[in-house]
């Protein structure tokens, strides 16, 4: 099991404590509120210097590798779904647009935890492939596609699929992470090395500016928690452990390092709520929004930052371990 | 200057379905429109989209036709999921033959 000082290391960390703070601000109503335009800002900068850290990584290290962990997550990403739904639908009694839009949620991936895994990792001092960023840009829409399936082909709801894969497809996420990697890759290290003051050394900086704008948003969702009930509470917590297992063991499997395997059982173990919930909005429109975004902002999110990422390096290291 | 008489259709909204209701209009013949972002409460509590956005208000000058086809739209596809606000005003216009 983790050891309490690798946990302290974490949970000690100016993002983790940002966040935390934004909670207290929402809870003690303070009047702390971010403008949309400095969220969105701060947003952009965070997956376009993820995108180009990883290309400019990727410039020194060869792609021929990338097959492998790329059609691991694809498929990770597809299944995530097929075996959460079931699990929503009979154990949690949940109706079908409902469990169906909690799938996909849980098969997408959140990119800030994906990037505070990536911190927690540089603060370890462990390594990671240079194209992990493609691997989140490749885990954000399958979900989504298999679970509009899995609600029309049990429920008969869904519509317009090409149109909400073709939005989820040209979401700003993608278009920026998989942008920063090819821009990455273009410049290599020489050419990135006048703009890296800006994209790397404020980046932790920028990331706890962001976790406290989302620790008011999560603690606004505080109060749906009663509403979520016990299951669903349960289901945010479990879930990212299960999934984060079969995540490492894909990664390790997939001959990726012991960081990559973290970063690949992050990726499993996370939730969307940036491109999932807009996409679930349009398309299935009778779905509860504040079961699906109460679990994964207010739940998964706050697990996966403090205890979850600490738990799948764990898982890494042990599987590669065992595996090797 | 002339008056012509017309119809005000305003549409609030949750910000997600801008795009789809902007295509929405368009096809039921509206000429142009304006939006503006939007906050506020009502029966299906307060938009507090998690992330990106809020509400938004959508206004377009029409004919009495569009008016009507924009309203069949939006009781077909967008009042029984979402949450959505419209109303007509009869306005006079000037230089009305734009919008027609």
């Amino acid at each position: 099991m983790p050891s309490l000082e690798l946990l302290q290391a974490n949970i000690f960390t100016p993002m983790v404590l940002a966040f935390a703070l934004g909670v207290i601000a929402r809870v003690v109503r303070s009047d702390l509120k971010f403008p949309d335009a400095l969220y969105t800002a701060l947003t952009i900068y965070l997956l376009f210097a993820i995108g180009l850290k990883g290309g400019v990584a990727l410039s020194e290290s060869s792609i021929a590798d990338l097959w492998k962990p790329a059609l691991a997550t694809a498929v990770l990403g597809s299944m995530i779904p097929v075996w959460s739904y079931p699990v929503l639908r009979k154990l949690g009694r949940l109706k079908r647009p409902d469990a169906a839009a909690i799938a996909i949620h849980y098969g997408s991936v959140s990119a800030v935890t994906f990037i505070a895994c990536t911190a927690y990792l540089d603060a370890l001092g462990k390594t990671y492939e240079g194209y992990a960023p493609a691997l989140l840009a490749i885990m954000e829409a399958p979900a989504i596609i298999v679970g509009l399936l899995l609600a029309a082909s049990r429920g008969g709801a869904a519509g317009k699929k090409s149109e909400v894969l073709r939005e989820v497809v040209t979401g700003k996420s993608i278009v920026l992470l998989v942008g920063g990697l090819v821009v990455g890759l273009l410049v290599g290290v020489d050419g990135f090395a006048g703009a890296k003051p800006f994209f790397v050394t404020p980046f932790q900086g920028v990331l706890a500016l962001f976790m406290l704008e989302m620790g008011l948003v999560a603690g606004r969702r505080l109060g749906d928690l009663k509403k979520a009930g016990p299951f669903l509470i349960a289901f945010g917590i479990v879930m990212p452990l299960v999934n984060g297992f079969i995540g490492a063991a894909a990664g390790v499997a997939a001959g990726l390092s012991v960081g990559g395997a973290t970063l690949m059982a992050t990726l499993a173990a996370s939730a969307s709520y940036i491109a999932a919930p807009a996409a679930v909005r349009i398309a299935l429109p009778e779905a509860n929004p504040s079961l699906y975004l109460t679990s994964s902002l207010a739940i998964t999110f706050p697990f996966n930052i403090t205890v979850g990422i600490v738990v799948y390096y764990f898982y890494s290291d042990w599987l590669s371990g065992v595996l090797a | 200057m002339k008056l012509h008489e017309l119809k005000l259709v305003t549409i609030i909204a949750e910000s997600v379905l801008e795009d789809h209701l902007v295509r929405e209009i368009t096809s039921c013949g509206a000429k142009g429109y304006t939006i503006t972002d939007a906050r506020g409460e009502g029966s299906r509590g307060m938009r507090t989209a998690a992330l990106g956005g809020q509400n938004i208000r959508l206004e377009t000058l029409v004919t009495d036709e569009v008016a009507d086809r924009v309203f069949d739209v939006l009781h077909d596809h967008f009042f029984p999921h979402y949450a959505v606000v419209a109303y007509v005003e009869s306005v006079q216009v000037v230089r009305g033959e734009k919008y027609t």
